[in-house]
């Protein structure tokens, strides 16, 4: 049953999605992957896609991977289940979680999840990076155009940051990326 | 007039959903990149326009938001349309700004397989590949530098970090939410240790 399957994926990456879009990306890229919805070239595209284009990513993610799995019935329910947790959590935040949430106990919880989160991201990039520029076919061979567009982005990002000190949005490192892959990919 | 009107808000308090149904929708329709930076647009309306709610308010929503899961403009938004009118209130502020992404994706999902098809396009997404992993692993950085720099936090990480790592590579069986899981639970336990201890050394004094 597609339905029920997308509604409890979904719900799980609503729940554990701690730390904002990054730690959706990897929870909701470990959720597809598994199931087979879509190929791991699809998957990146479409965070690409949900990064450029406006609203909460796991909400472009969920409708999409809905979409795609069960029509708009299915865009609707993983939409909603993705959604769910943070809605449910602030309205009892509000009624009751307020006393709560300074015990320690709960402060414990969140102190475990909040790094191990972190770390989770940081594999997710490296293993997304490592799987562009190398190739693990017959035996293991670099794709030199995918490292070549890699080292440039990284050293745009890495100057911008750090050396200039000014924020770069993830709309431009898209949109370099783009016009990098045009030249890179066109030639022979 | 305008006492009148808000003479009127205060007995009706469905008057103020329509508005805040559409200042959300404004708010899920321009902001690219993802919930933080929504936080500045929700602060520019709801703060400052609006006066829905106050900037400290607004800053302990964030806290809630950044420590609790889902996306950060779902828990503002619920906040927020919450505290102006009830749970309706909630209702059109959360339906409000997920509708404008909801809708834009259906769009492109439409059009993204034959727009694949061109090659300027499919090599276009090949550049893109590559500044997807870039991105997240930027954002790791960035959290890795804001993060408590004790010896169990940075011990969290790294561990996480490898299995992670491992499982990938590796493609194991092992979901990354059982991995959260036994990370909080081994951070509670270290809480209560700490806790039992506290007590035995406060009781021999």
């Amino acid at each position: 049953m597609i339905y029920l399957e997308l509604f409890l994926a979904f719900l799980k990456v609503g729940c554990f999605s701690f730390g904002g879009a990054y730690g959706a990306i990897s929870l909701i890229r470990d959720v597809v992957l598994t199931h087979g919805w879509l190929s791991e070239e699809t998957l990146t595209y479409m965070i690409a896609v949900s990064e450029s284009t406006p609203g909460p990513i796991m909400v472009n993610l969920a409708t999409y991977i809905g979409l795609s799995q069960a029509g708009i019935s299915g865009a609707v329910l993983a939409t909603f289940a993705v959604v769910l947790p943070a809605f449910v959590i602030i309205l009892l935040f509000v009624a009751a979680l307020k006393r709560v949430w300074n015990h320690g106990c709960v402060q414990a919880v969140i102190g475990g999840l909040k790094p191990c989160v972190i770390g989770i991201i940081l594999a997710t990039g490296v293993t997304m990076i490592l799987g562009n520029c190398i190739r693990l076919e017959e035996n293991v061979t670099a794709d030199i155009r995918s490292v070549i567009v890699t080292v440039i982005l990284g050293a745009v990002l890495f100057i911008f940051k750090y050396l200039l000190k000014k924020k770069i949005s993830p709309m431009w490192i898209i949109l370099c990326s783009a016009i990098l892959g045009i030249i890179i990919w066109g030639i022979r | 007039m305008n006492s009148l009107n808000e003479c009127n808000d205060k007995k009706i308090p469905g008057s103020i959903i329509p508005d805040l149904f559409l200042s959300f929708f404004k708010i899920g329709l321009f902001t690219f990149g993802g919930g933080l930076a929504m936080l500045a647009l929700i602060e520019e309306q709801c703060v400052e326009k609006k006066h829905w709610i106050t900037h400290d308010e607004m800053m302990y929503v964030t806290i809630i938001a950044e420590s609790t899961p889902g996306p950060i403009a779902i828990n503002c938004a619920t906040f927020v349309g919450y505290q102006q009118a009830g749970l309706s209130g909630a209702l059109a502020a959360t339906v409000g700004v997920v509708f404008p992404s909801f809708f834009i994706i259906y769009l492109i999902s439409m059009f993204l397989n034959q727009f694949l098809e061109i090659k300027i396009i499919a090599n276009a997404f090949k550049g893109i590949k590559a500044a997807v992993g870039i991105i997240i692993l930027d954002a790791a950085v960035m959290m890795i530098r804001k993060m408590n720099k004790d010896r169990i936090t940075q011990g969290i990480m790294l561990v996480s970090f490898a299995a992670m790592f491992l499982i990938q590579i590796f493609s194991w069986n092992f979901s990354s939410i059982s991995l959260m899981i036994i990370a909080a639970i081994f951070s509670l336990a270290l809480y209560q240790i700490n806790v039992i201890r506290h007590g035995k050394e406060k009781r021999e004094k």
